[in-house]
């Protein structure tokens, strides 16, 4: 197949970044799309230009490293996707591609295609845990998770901070990421004692590091590889409102 | 001069030693932890539950990674579950027999000491896992469900979908992320260790590269501990991350840490095939469906009719057939040479012929297509979405790929090198899995050493550093370290030549594939070893990397890796060379039995290999560390 490419390029967060053509005239249908950029990268190198730099690890889809917005959408046309689980069958010869980074105030460019989403690190860091030391546990089936508590815990636990909710969302909002690990919490009977200072500190760091509000139109679970329900932003919402009562 | 070698196992019992270790264990009081550093390098499941537990202890923890989030190591893609020894199935299981069944999928070429103390501290990892609100399969009373996994014959798997790894990582992330908000972490992320160390023979610190800006950076400590996971990728394609690599822990090496059997790797039996030139890496299905899939080839050589239309009786269900006690189950390095040899006999199926089936269809009648989904259903999805192929209708095409590194950095009893203040953990070090790791093994091992055996063993090594002050990162030797990985990542740039990275590396793992993969010969190995130096030589003058060092550029950032790889290649195949028998993956066609199983020689090879670097790729120094069973007496290993 032959692909036009328009590829986001920018030296650095300070720098002003713009859209450069690239053209690949022998793609395979069953390749990725990373490595479609891996072929797009070789031949940049093999001119002695700088490859196109974008993040990328594990390629099946569970680390969250890659992520970029592919035609305006985030990871792509492919619904409940990652970057790197996406094959050139969903593109036909003679595309134009328009790739561009996670672009948002809170994830700031480092170059081309990556973004820091370090603060995502920092909302869990506010309290997306549970606090319980090594060594402090006690006989696992001692806590009883039903099946459903359990299941509907992991749907929210499945998250892998890629960060495409924040980059589809109008706002740059991160209610789905931050959304997802209260609800995990919250169907569980574990860490139930800190419930409220852990809702009240994760959504109040989210808010300092300057992600936007919710703005209810569904976006983020649209683009979310792992389908993470909007409900979850709703129980975030319930739990921070409980936490605030209470206080 | 090769050395015997020593691995300090405490005196007793073989149930006894772990207690006696800890009841002996030497302390550091919690006024004095933090006023002492430790560096701690990779963020999985190893790395993360080490830094996270020493820092609950009150240490001031360095934590390295090279992706942006902690999150991200590679312990999260694993899929299937996690081994404990719980016995909630009241299926017939102990400590003692898990331990005999993790030394005897080794092929009892692992230490009986540490195989031991793996299944003793099997059980707390779970009740931690659940205790950080880890969401495992539960039963509908609530309580903890299990499933099986190869080699063994009881149900102690622990699992949450397939996403155990992600589900456990994200435990033990979320327990370091918690010490950074205290103030007891400082992450390095986007960080690169490019060289260890050494102040007085004791590991000090590493030099760092950050990959954002492309600075050099020194770091102090009283201990490193190297997480920095398994070098699967070394054969280009495998299930392992892109960024995976041996970097870390070889470098260690050329500083004077022992490499033990390197060229033990597992061949995973289950990963998706090749399909194209351009593959940058294999997809991993988990091992959790041989429990319900059923694996088989056409009988006819060169079958070209679809699976449904090939009936029962022209199928070869070769596992099954060929070992029926423990049939799909059998052991990985067992089902993978099985794979190969129908492959290599022509009856693989799919466009490049490279593949065999894996088939749901008897499960899904036997339990339903929604049972099937619960139990496997992300895996399914992933499958269709890298293949475009509904396995619920038609069988998958799965193929061998490279996967797990049993061998890593030597270390002893106490998972330290034999640098004083170096500690190995999890995947990077050699300890617990002979020549075969059983399947959910490793997210044990990672966390039982970062959990529960490195918070004693550093503590026991620290507690006579009390009195040296925070170590002086402006010292003679952190010049010289820094200078050497400088001048290193200078010659990438400054060779200007006309291959890239990538294409050497590609070129490197198919040679290790054919001649030192999933089955080796004298002859063959002789003629990679050759092949790998001229393609080492050609590496030194034709390297192409486009960029500056002072600056982001991750093609820099993989000449490393593969330079390290080149060295490490030809010590593979010297291991595998000299190891003049077979046992567990590692599979010598000079040696097997008739009916073409692995024959160990215990009299000659019952030792691990602990290599040691001269100074020069070609000629390592081979030491040894007699494995002596006091506790068992190794058998043929049989699945039949």
């Amino acid at each position: 197949m032959k692909i036009h490419l328009k590829i986001w390029r920018q030296k650095n967060q300070h720098t002003k970044g713009e859209m450069q053509d690239y053209t690949l005239t022998e793609v395979d249908e069953e390749m990725s799309f990373l490595e479609m950029l891996d072929m797009l990268n070789l031949e940049l190198a093999k001119k002695g230009e700088c490859p196109v730099e974008f993040d990328h690890d594990c390629r099946e889809g569970i680390c969250g490293q890659c992520g970029v917005m592919i035609n305006g959408i985030a990871h792509g046309p492919l619904k409940n996707t990652t970057t790197c689980q996406l094959h050139m069958r969903s593109f036909k010869d003679g595309d134009t591609i328009y790739i561009e980074p996670f672009k948002v105030k809170s994830f700031p460019v480092i170059r081309d295609l990556k973004v820091d989403r370090s603060g995502l690190d920092e909302i869990i860091a506010a309290g997306g845990y549970v606090s319980v030391n090594t060594g402090q546990a006690p006989e696992a089936n001692s806590i009883l998770v039903s099946h459903e508590e359990a299941e509907s815990a992991f749907d929210a636990a499945a998250c892998i901070g890629c960060g495409a909710c924040v980059a589809t969302c109008k706002n740059a909002s991160a209610a789905l990421f931050t959304g997802a690990k209260i609800a995990q919490f919250a169907r569980l009977p574990q860490g139930k004692k800190e419930s409220a200072e852990r809702t009240l500190s994760m959504v109040e760091r989210m808010e300092e590091l300057s992600f936007g509000h919710c703005t209810n139109t569904e976006a983020c679970q649209v683009e979310c590889p792992q389908d993470i329900s909007v409900l979850t932003i709703a129980e975030m919402i319930y739990e921070y409102n409980k936490a605030k009562l209470k206080k | 001069m090769a050395k015997e070698i020593y691995a300090n196992i405490p005196e007793g019992d073989l149930k006894d030693k772990w207690s006696n270790y800890k009841a002996q264990a030497k302390l550091v009081s919690p006024n004095n932890r933090k006023k002492m550093e430790i560096i701690v390098v990779g963020t999985g499941l190893a790395g993360a539950s080490a830094a996270a537990s020493l820092a609950e202890m009150g240490y001031q923890i360095k934590a390295f990674c090279f992706q942006d989030s902690a999150r991200r190591a590679h312990s999260v893609a694993a899929q299937g579950g996690v081994n404990a020894m719980k016995n909630y199935q009241n299926d017939g299981d102990s400590v003692y027999r898990m331990f005999y069944d993790t030394l005897k999928g080794g092929d009892f070429r692992s230490r009986e000491a540490n195989t031991y103390r793996l299944a003793e501290c099997s059980a707390s990892l779970i009740d931690q896992a659940v205790a950080q609100g880890v969401p495992f399969g539960r039963e509908y009373s609530g309580y903890l469900k299990n499933r099986s996994f190869g080699g063994v014959q009881v149900s102690r798997t622990f699992y949450a979908r397939g996403q155990t790894g992600q589900q456990l990582l994200l435990g033990s992330y979320q327990a370091l992320m918690r010490q950074k908000e205290n103030g007891k972490v400082s992450m390095y992320t986007r960080h690169e260790m490019l060289e260890l160390v050494v102040v007085d023979g004791k590991a000090k610190g590493i030099i760092a590269r950050n990959l954002d800006t492309g600075k050099i950076e020194r770091h102090g400590a009283h201990a490193v501990v190297l997480a920095t996971g398994g070098f699967g990728k070394i054969y280009y394609l495998s299930t392992l991350a892109m960024g995976c690599n041996a970097s870390a822990i070889w470098r260690a090496h050329k500083k004077g840490s022992w490499m033990a059997n390197p060229s033990w790797t597992q061949i995973h039996p289950t990963s998706l095939p090749q399909s194209g030139p351009y593959q940058s890496k294999l997809t991993l299905m988990s091992e959790s469906l041989r429990n319900d899939g059923r694996i088989w080839v056409p009988k006819a050589q060169d079958d070209q009719r679809p699976p449904h239309e090939i009936p029962e009786e022209e199928r070869d269900y070769y596992l099954e057939r060929k070992y029926p006690s423990f049939g799909n189950l059998a052991p990985r390095d067992i089902a993978s040479r099985a794979a190969k040899e129908q492959i290599d006999a022509g009856k693989g199926v799919g466009a490049l012929k490279n593949a065999v089936y894996l088939d749901f269809k008897d499960a899904i009648k036997e339990c339903g297509k929604e049972t099937i989904a619960e139990r496997y259903g992300n895996l399914f999805s992933m499958y269709e979405k890298i293949t475009g192929i509904n396995a619920y209708k038609e069988p998958m095409k799965i193929s061998p790929s490279a996967h797990f590194s049993m061998g890593g950095l030597w270390v002893d009893y106490d998972l330290m090198t034999n640098i004083p203040g170096l500690f190995a953990i999890g995947e990077a070090n050699f300890s617990d899995h002979g020549a075969n790791r059983l399947g959910a093994n490793s997210l044990l091992q990672a966390c039982v050493d970062g959990y529960y055996i490195a918070p004693y063993t550093l503590q026991n090594y620290l507690s006579d550093q009390i009195q040296v002050a925070k170590t002086d990162v402006s010292t003679e030797e952190f010049y010289q370290a820094e200078k050497q990985a400088l001048q290193q990542l200078e010659e990438f740039v400054s060779c200007k030549g006309n291959k890239t990275s990538e294409e050497f590396h590609r070129e490197l793992g198919k040679i290790l594939y054919d001649k030192c993969g999933l089955s080796r010969s004298d002859e063959g190995l002789q003629e990679a070893i050759k092949k790998i130096q001229q393609l080492r030589e050609e590496f030194k003058e034709n390297l192409l990397v486009p960029g500056d060092v002072e600056d982001i550029n991750s093609e820099l950032e993989k000449a490393g890796r593969v330079s390290d790889y080149m060295e490490l290649a030809e010590l593979m195949c010297l291991d595998a060379l000299t190891r003049e028998e077979s046992c567990g993956a590692h599979f010598r066609k000079e040696f097997q039995t008739e009916d073409g199983e692995a024959l160990r020689n215990d009299e000659k090879f019952s030792f691990t290999s602990a290599w040691e670097w001269s100074g020069n790729p070609q000629n390592p120094i081979l030491n040894k560390e007699p494995l002596t069973f006091e506790f068992v007496q190794p058998t043929q290993r049989s699945y039949k």
